[in-house]
């Protein structure tokens, strides 16, 4: 699950890495009242998971509370590269002397955490790890030692950080891994982490904060942290992948016009390649799962069926603790229950597939036609998409 | 067999020993003494070990107790553990994987995998067996169903397989592409190399270096998601492209760049294999 910004800072303050000070808002009223707790200047953030946001106009400067009400007004709503605005950040403005960069990655890898440091922040990492790879530091830890002090001096001195923020620069990476860790995160990206430049008031000690958070949490470890479980991001929530996930069914949504059932990731991706092999361009990809009851595919075929722009089906199983026949028999109750308006190809293979054959000959639904290969199967969905007109698919 | 007695675990643990694999005792802590169709049930995996001499443990416990169970088999010095659990969290994994790669004594198999199964000699998973007739082409798969798909194209060719090993479709398989491949090319009853990777990590790419390098047995190579799009995860959580990295385009091509032939089907992937074997045969009647 990745985290939006603020969701990712809130997790940071909670683990003592410095952020700035700053509150959540959906409203443009929400807003201005959080910018003048917060006090100005301050910055108005759009919450949306995508790069460019800056660019975009999602990030403005408020001097005072007219300007705060006008770039909320403003940034609520925006569009930015197909994600709607529905939450802001409102922060207080930070002075920035450098920028740098910190990660902590689960590297699969490797099989162990790696952090990284750079001075060169602010900008796409990818373009810096390309042209001046270089200027990132790098450290794997050992999951079984953890972070030790030594590990940030390192990264610190070898990506030559200011000689002044050695130590907190250090501590912050500490803090990182310790959050890491404890959020059972896969990703921890701070880009830019700033250094301020000091005031006199401090006495001219310069702080580092973390300016921006990219956060993803791993999903099968939710169970153990129940908060974190129940954060969202309204912009992304498609009404097919909830309705999927009700159902306990793997479902992720694409932009073509067929839909995909199969049993196991495995197939069902390559069912997704050899359909778009064939000339077709899969709508989804379903996994049903091993062993699925006949409820399970008439909950998948109703899912599938809530995506408008599906012109044809293709089920493509290849039986092995699945039984076929239970497939067969949850399609024909899927028919029943829905009577679905569009053509269905089935390919059966496996565990009691004459069974499941015989019955869907039996039952003689409209517009089903069993095909004996994967290929066959992939070709023939392609030719009836192409042939049906683009219309509203579940009755 | 850890987790024995829930309703997945006793069907799959006796169509295991139904199929001539020695399953000898299960583990289900609180349920020692009791019995799942003559097998006994021991709380511990010290007990079961100590009792009846199991090198090998099938771990079919829910995901929250799946890393505990698979140290406990490791600490009671079995060999192999087969991890069938799907869902296992990262973390848990990366400890895992860690604590088995320090002390060197045990392997792991999986997570999130089907098992392995060698035809006419045993089967520790889920494995459909029925699929799978005894031959020469050794299988590792990163999914299961795929997997199916390719040895039962290869049975009605008349082939078989020597064995088939799921490594599963997680972040941190126990067990890599390279080290069963390895174990292929030692192996005198593999003839060829099936390998069927997927989207996400560099697992594929790695083991496309180390087939140039090493293995002088041919393979074939399957990669699925071509059309995954980039930061969704396809159903098995280590299928992921993130950002530019682990597309099935540049798998293939890493392969194809060390002469490893790349089926674009699973069918195909298994009429390649067939069509190699069957010329390796003639020829050899020839000679």
């Amino acid at each position: 699950m990745d985290l939006l910004e603020y969701q990712g800072k809130q997790l940071f303050a909670r683990h003592g890495v410095p952020v700035p000070a700053g509150r959540h808002a959906t409203s443009v009223e929400e807003a201005v009242f959080a910018a003048e707790e917060i006090g100005f200047p301050c910055v108005i953030k759009a919450q949306v998971q995508i790069g460019g946001r800056g660019k975009a106009g999602g990030i403005k400067l408020a001097k005072d509370r007219d300007e705060a009400r006008e770039h909320a007004e403003a940034i609520l709503g925006m569009d930015i590269r197909g994600l709607t605005v529905h939450e802001l950040w409102i922060e207080a403005a930070s002075e920035i002397a450098s920028e740098y960069y910190a990660s902590v990655i689960f590297d699969r890898s490797a099989k162990a955490p790696l952090v990284m440091l750079s001075t060169k922040g602010g900008m796409d990492i990818e373009e810096v790890a390309a042209g001046d790879p270089e200027a990132i530091a790098r450290l794997h830890v050992d999951p079984l030692l953890g972070f030790q002090d030594f590990h940030g001096r390192r990264l610190a001195f070898e990506a030559g950080v200011d000689s002044d923020v050695v130590r907190p620069v250090g501590v912050m990476l500490a803090k990182l891994y310790e959050m890491f860790v404890a959020e059972e995160a896969t990703l921890v990206e701070v880009n830019p982490l700033i250094v301020t430049p000091g005031s006199a008031s401090d006495g001219g000690g310069r702080e580092v904060r973390a300016l921006d958070a990219k956060v993803t949490l791993d999903d099968n470890a939710l169970f153990r942290h129940p908060d974190n479980a129940q954060l969202r991001d309204p912009s992304k929530e498609d009404p097919q992948e909830r309705m999927a996930k009700e159902r306990g069914l793997t479902y992720v949504k694409l932009d073509g016009d067929i839909g995909i059932l199969g049993n196991g990731a495995g197939l069902v991706m390559s069912t997704l390649d050899v359909v778009a092999e064939a000339g077709g361009s899969p709508a989804n990809f379903l996994d049903a799962g091993g062993g699925s009851k006949a409820e399970a595919i008439t909950n998948a075929v109703e899912v599938i069926l809530s995506n408008p722009k599906v012109k044809a089906v293709l089920f493509n199983i290849f039986g092995g603790i699945t039984r076929c026949d239970e497939v067969a028999r949850g399609l024909i109750e899927a028919f029943h229950q829905i009577n679905p308006q569009v053509p269905f190809v089935v390919r059966l293979d496996g565990t009691n597939d004459e069974e499941g054959r015989r019955l869907l000959a039996e039952a003689n639904l409209p517009n089903v036609r069993t095909e004996s290969t994967m290929d066959g199967a992939a070709r023939k969905v392609v030719e009836l998409a192409t042939a049906t007109p683009a219309a509203a698919s579940a009755a | 067999m850890s987790g024995i007695t829930g309703r997945e675990g006793t069907f799959h643990s006796l169509r295991n020993r139904e199929y001539g694999t020695q399953v000898v005792a299960g583990v289900t802590p609180g349920k020692g003494g009791q019995d799942v169709e003559g097998i006994p049930v021991f709380d511990t995996f010290h007990a079961a070990v100590l009792e009846t001499g199991a090198n090998t443990a099938m771990i079919f416990v829910p995901p929250r107790f799946a890393a505990d169970s698979i140290l406990e088999a490791e600490d009671a010095g079995v060999e192999l553990i087969i991890a069938i659990t799907e869902g296992i969290p990262a973390h848990d994994e990366l400890r895992v994987f860690n604590t088995l790669k320090k002390n060197g004594r045990s392997r792991l198999i999986g997570p999130n995998c089907p098992g392995i199964l060698s035809p006419g000699k045993a089967n520790v998973g889920i494995i459909p067996a029925a699929f799978f007739s005894e031959g020469n082409v050794g299988v590792v798969s990163r999914s299961g169903t795929l997997t199916y798909q390719i040895g039962n194209v290869v049975a009605q060719s008349g082939f078989g397989n020597s064995s088939i090993v799921g490594i599963g479709g997680d972040p941190v398989p126990g067990t890599d592409f390279i080290d069963v491949i390895a174990m292929f090319q030692d192996d005198p009853d593999t003839e060829l190399i099936v390998m069927c990777g997927e989207i996400g990590g560099d697992a594929e790419e790695r083991a496309a270096d180390f087939i140039a390098a090493n293995v002088t047995k041919p393979v074939v190579a399957y990669i699925a998601g071509f059309t995954a799009p980039p930061g969704k995860t396809m159903g098995h959580a280590g299928a992921i492209v993130s950002g530019s990295h682990g597309t099935a385009k540049a798998k293939a091509e890493a392969l194809e760049s060390k002469g490893i032939r790349v089926g674009r089907t699973p069918t195909e992937v298994a009429e390649l294999a067939v069509s190699l074997l069957g010329a390796a045969r003639s020829a050899s009647s020839l000679a």
